[in-house]
């Protein structure tokens, strides 16, 4: 039961690492993902079922994404729209090639066929099922991580994330700033697209509605992620976008659980998501109010008792 | 090095707010000029260097650098020989990245590779760069966290490493408080001499236009109204050059003295 969580936590981690590029990296309010999810799971389901392995699979479900990206990435840059928009264009279009790649059906199962879920327990045998899940979904993730990382300390991530901070800066590097957002929405959706592509495979069935409200509830595990550590280097931010979406999953899985003894149905975690990214938002707000309500009183102190001090030698 | 051949620019053309920004401007920088830029607000100062950079494209007329036409290249491909320097500091650097961090994209122009180029070695040579502006061990630290003095300073180092042939430099110290102002142009004046650069530098501070460079240009209306160098130019005082502005632009501003401070 507490190996499905962390399982379902990590297929859904690659997705949030997605997102922390586009939103947190980039500074690029990225809606493609609702779409390019969907487009992950759909082309990964096609592809195995008609006989590819399922790392080319992958593979397939990756370069999906990154073109749904660079789609996005091109109405921004050629048409001058605001990029909220061009994601939003994307994920609409994309809603009927999902349609499409599915074979003009809303939901394809994964029956008879080997996925990376039932390949697993054969390969780690020795340990249950489960845990062969577990160990093999964490191994893919920190594969994916690791490769993060290191791209976001080269050179051109580092210009990435130069771009998220000052467009201008990069200009005025001699970069092209519409080649680096091609590169980085596309990176950025790729992973989203290899995420459906897991998250298909585990759950034996891709579906075009898949990606509905997948924003927000990746939004919703990096503000988690975010309470629990601060740092501004990548494999921590890489890191916490992990554990986040772990514990998204698991509040979702307790909501499930145990929702029905205050009255909770799945129906309403869409509503508690939106809900937990505005309470995030303004926990956040009050916690620098609060700290700069601190830094006054300090200040006041330390006026009173330089008063205090000037008194007691006038006095002296 | 740069040659301007009647350029003009008219914002919003055709709507009522047509406004002629740059007046058929014909200009020709040589190699090594150092030109301090005169002018009241909404004379075209800042125009001209968004054209010269290639932030916006020109209406008419034509432009080379170095004897190749850049009038259609878009502002990036300029910044490969091309320097600039804004009068916000927060525009020339990201700070939301370390200060290695900011200066390594700014090592190398143009499109970046997969090379993980900061190392121990390139941490020193930054270390020793930094001393020059009193940040040499704040290498790790958000460049959010620096004054606009320190920013400013950083920008002009980062400009610099990455080793322009021309820079522009506009009003990059007016948003400074006096001392970092003159830390920053001190500054400036060093990297000038030492590294031979050909310079543009847009300025109200008529005192400082007429000590720093070889020539200076007035500009009033979209239009350059005066342009000296060399012997001429170093005769100039501050009452002169207010004289010559009020005589030449023909207007009857109460104030123009004002728009052309002193200090």
């Amino acid at each position: 039961m507490i190996e499905g969580i962390f399982v379902d936590g990590l297929v859904f981690s690659i997705m949030v690492i997605g997102i922390l590029i586009s939103y947190r990296i980039l500074d690029f309010a990225d809606l493609t993902c609702d779409g390019s999810v969907a487009t992950g799971a759909a082309i990964a389901t096609m592809a195995i079922v008609s006989g590819f392995p399922i790392t080319v699979a992958l593979l397939f479900a990756f370069l999906g994404g990154v073109l749904a990206g660079m789609v996005t990435a091109t109405i921004h840059n050629k048409l001058k729209i605001p990029g909220l928009l061009a994601g939003i264009l994307t994920m609409t279009m994309l809603y009927s090639i999902n349609l499409r790649i599915l074979g003009n059906k809303a939901n394809v199962p994964l029956l008879r066929v080997t996925t990376l879920y039932t390949k697993l327990p054969t390969i780690f045998s020795f340990m249950a099922p489960e845990w062969a899940s577990l160990v093999g979904t964490l191994l893919v993730v920190l594969l994916v991580k690791s490769i993060i990382d290191v791209f976001f300390r080269t050179d051109l991530g580092v210009s990435m994330g130069a771009m998220g901070g000052n467009e201008q800066m990069v200009i005025s590097q001699g970069i092209n700033p519409e080649l680096l957002k091609m590169m980085g929405i596309g990176l950025s959706n790729g992973l989203i697209a290899l995420s459906g592509g897991l998250l298909a495979q585990y759950q034996g069935f891709a579906d075009a509605n898949l990606g509905q409200g997948m924003v927000v509830q990746g939004l919703a595990a990096i503000m988690i992620g975010e309470f629990l550590f601060s740092s501004n280097r990548i494999s921590l931010l890489t890191l916490r976008a992990i554990f986040g979406a772990i514990i998204y999953k698991a509040l979702m899985f307790f909501g499930r659980k145990y929702g029905y003894l205050v009255n909770i149905t799945p129906n309403d975690f869409k509503l508690l998501t939106g809900i937990l990214v505005i309470a995030s938002l303004f926990i956040a707000q009050t916690r620098s109010a609060a700290s700069s309500a601190g830094a006054k009183r300090k200040a006041i102190a330390r006026s009173q008792q330089r008063r205090d001090t000037m008194e007691e030698e006038s006095h002296a | 090095m740069l040659d301007l051949n009647s350029i003009t620019k008219v914002f919003y053309p055709g709507t009522v707010n047509e406004n002629l920004a740059i007046d058929d401007v014909n200009l020709h920088v040589n190699k090594g000029d150092v030109i301090c830029i005169v002018g009241s607000n909404g004379s075209g100062k800042s125009t001209l260097f968004n054209l010269i950079a290639g932030t916006y494209p020109v209406t008419a007329g034509t432009m080379t650098f170095d004897g190749a036409d850049i009038t259609n290249k878009p502002e990036y491909r300029r910044a490969m020989t091309i320097g600039r320097i804004f009068q916000d500091p927060t525009r020339g650097t990201a700070a939301n990245m370390s200060i290695e961090d900011n200066m390594i994209t700014a090592e190398t122009k143009g499109m970046k590779g997969l090379r993980i180029s900061l190392n121990n070695e390139k941490r020193q040579q930054y270390r020793t760069l930094l001393s020059l502006i009193g940040l040499e061990d704040r290498l790790k630290d958000n460049v959010g966290l620096l004054s606009g003095g320190q920013r400013q300073a950083l920008t002009l180092l980062m400009m610099v490493m990455s080793r322009p042939k021309m820079v522009l430099l506009d009003e990059h110290t007016a948003a400074l408080d006096p001392r970092n102002a003159q830390t920053v142009m001190d500054l400036t004046e060093r990297f000038i001499g030492e590294h031979q650069l050909t310079a543009m530098m847009i300025t109200h501070n008529m005192q400082a236009a007429i000590d720093f460079g070889n020539r200076l240009i007035m500009m009033d209306e979209g239009r350059i109204i005066f342009d000296v160098s060399g012997e001429e130019k170093s005769s100039l005082t501050v009452e002169k050059l207010v004289r010559l502005f009020r005589d030449l632009s023909n207007k009857t501003y109460a104030h123009d003295a004002g728009l052309l401070t002193k200090e």
